[in-house]
């Protein structure tokens, strides 16, 4: 069971990829919100081994939430009020993403293309692979 | 309005038509002298490539119509730091199709977006380069009758080798085609590559002698070692020379074996080899006009007998 101590109204992030958190911290812009964030590395998992949680106190309705399942599919994120756990939400797989991710290829138009959209597309909902619309290259998560 | 960015930017029944009438081409070229009178190429070349490049004018030249454009990006707006989305917007209104070349993956897809032209992918960074596989489509098709059922061998670079790659995936489009894949273990076929085979359920073996398989084969394609690949000076100099084709190796192979390559070639392919019948490399290069004529009439929707 999923220790929120200490949490009365907000989100908590869970099953992140261990080292994940602070992608998705960097992603949500949490550090310019105004929120207050736990993060957790590397606690011990069931399921994973080793996973990051990152439990955010405050109002969430400017974060975006969406992009998480282009980040990490497997993540879960429980909406805590009142200090008890009220929705379990699974990110779902956008078919595009675009302006959240950037393409990491150096030979990739998007690094030199002022102006470009950014975009990514589903290539493989199973494992969640997310490749760029114009390289195809497979985005990288870590 | 369609634009040709992936070589599978056409479907079989497409790609089917557009060999058929560049075998019409063949036959009689004379037919489509006029065909595209009045109408401009515009070829945006921001690397050079002057091979790629002549084929499309020539190609053009052949239709009747006339070119324009550049081939070098220091050349041109881009060296002024003009987008590819604003270059290409401002082309619209000069020409009625172009062919862009571009050292960066995917900047034809970026330049489909904002023409009002067909625009063709002329090679993009080691990404795509459809009118290359076209070619190598039209050469098999013309030379041997057929697509399907035949053992195509690759040899030499596979692992770079974006023209590999992209032949290897379109011929899986038809029936009853083996690989036989020949490389060193360092320049092996991506494993993307492989698994795509494997799902599909696609004969290949993968193989380091070409001598071993050579016998086997329908089709020969070889291709390029280039230097720029490797790290270091000593594994370019180990690896470059071990599958050159030459009289020897060829005695072994079928008499109506076909050997390709995309050229330019640097020694893989021995001299002494242009001579023997089966080395189609350089009628390979002069279909590729014809494969070119076809598309832009295809992507100008001119009719044969304008
Ligand atoms: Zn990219």
């Amino acid at each position: 069971m999923l220790n929120i101590g200490g949490l009365n109204q907000g989100i908590v992030i869970d099953h992140i990829k261990a080292g994940g958190a602070m992608k998705i911290y960097s992603y949500l812009d949490l550090e310019n919100k105004d929120v207050s964030v736990a993060i957790i590395k590397n606690a011990k998992s069931n399921k994973m081994g080793k996973k990051d949680i990152i439990k955010i106190e405050g109002t969430m309705e400017d974060i975006d939430l969406d992009i998480l399942g282009a980040l990490d599919h497997r993540i879960t994120i429980n909406v805590i009020k009142d200090g008890v756990i009220v929705d379990k939400k699974f990110p779902t797989l956008p078919e595009r993403v675009t302006n959240i991710l950037k393409c990491r290829n150096p030979r990739c138009i998007t690094t030199v293309e002022p102006g470009i959209v950014h975009t990514f597309k589903l290539t493989d909902s199973r494992n969640g692979v997310y490749r760029c619309l114009y390289c195809e290259q497979s985005f990288d998560r870590r | 309005m369609k634009h040709i960015i992936s070589p599978t930017d056409l479907t079989v029944s497409e790609l089917n038509e557009l060999l058929e009438l560049s075998e019409e081409i063949i036959t009689a070229p004379k037919r489509f002298a006029q065909v595209c009178q009045g109408k401009k190429l515009a070829t945006l070349f921001y690397e050079p490539s002057t091979r790629t490049r002549l084929s499309f004018e020539a190609a053009m030249l052949n239709l009747g119509g006339s070119i324009l454009g550049f081939s070098s990006a220091d050349s041109s707006s881009a060296a002024k730091g003009e987008s590819v989305a604003d270059t290409i917007r401002v082309i619209s209104s000069y020409a009625d199709i172009c062919a862009i070349r571009h050292p960066k993956e995917g900047a034809p897809l970026v330049a489909s977006h904002f023409s009002s032209i067909p625009v063709i992918n002329a090679g993009d960074g080691g990404h795509n380069h459809p009118t290359q596989t076209f070619t190598d489509l039209l050469t098999i098709k013309n030379l041997k009758g057929r697509l399907n059922n035949l053992c195509v061998g690759f040899c030499g670079d596979l692992k770079f080798g974006r023209t590999v790659h992209s032949l290897i995936h379109a011929l899986t489009r038809y029936e009853g085609i083996k690989f036989v894949l020949i490389s060193p273990e360092e320049l092996r076929i991506p494993n993307y590559i492989r698994e795509e085979l494997i799902a599909a359920n696609i004969p290949f073996e993968e193989v380091r002698s070409l001598d071993d398989v050579i016998a086997g084969l329908d089709i020969l394609y070889m291709t390029r070692v280039q230097k720029e690949r490797f790290f270091n000076e000593e594994d370019y100099i180990r690896l470059k020379d071990i599958y050159i084709l030459d009289h020897k190796k060829m005695a072994n192979a079928n008499k109506d074996m076909l050997v390709l390559h995309p050229l330019p070639r640097v020694n893989e392919i021995a001299p002494e080899v242009d001579d023997d019948p089966r080395a189609v490399y350089f009628k390979q290069a002069e279909f590729g006009v014809y494969v070119r004529m076809a598309l832009i009439m295809k992507l100008l929707e001119v009719e044969k007998d304008a």
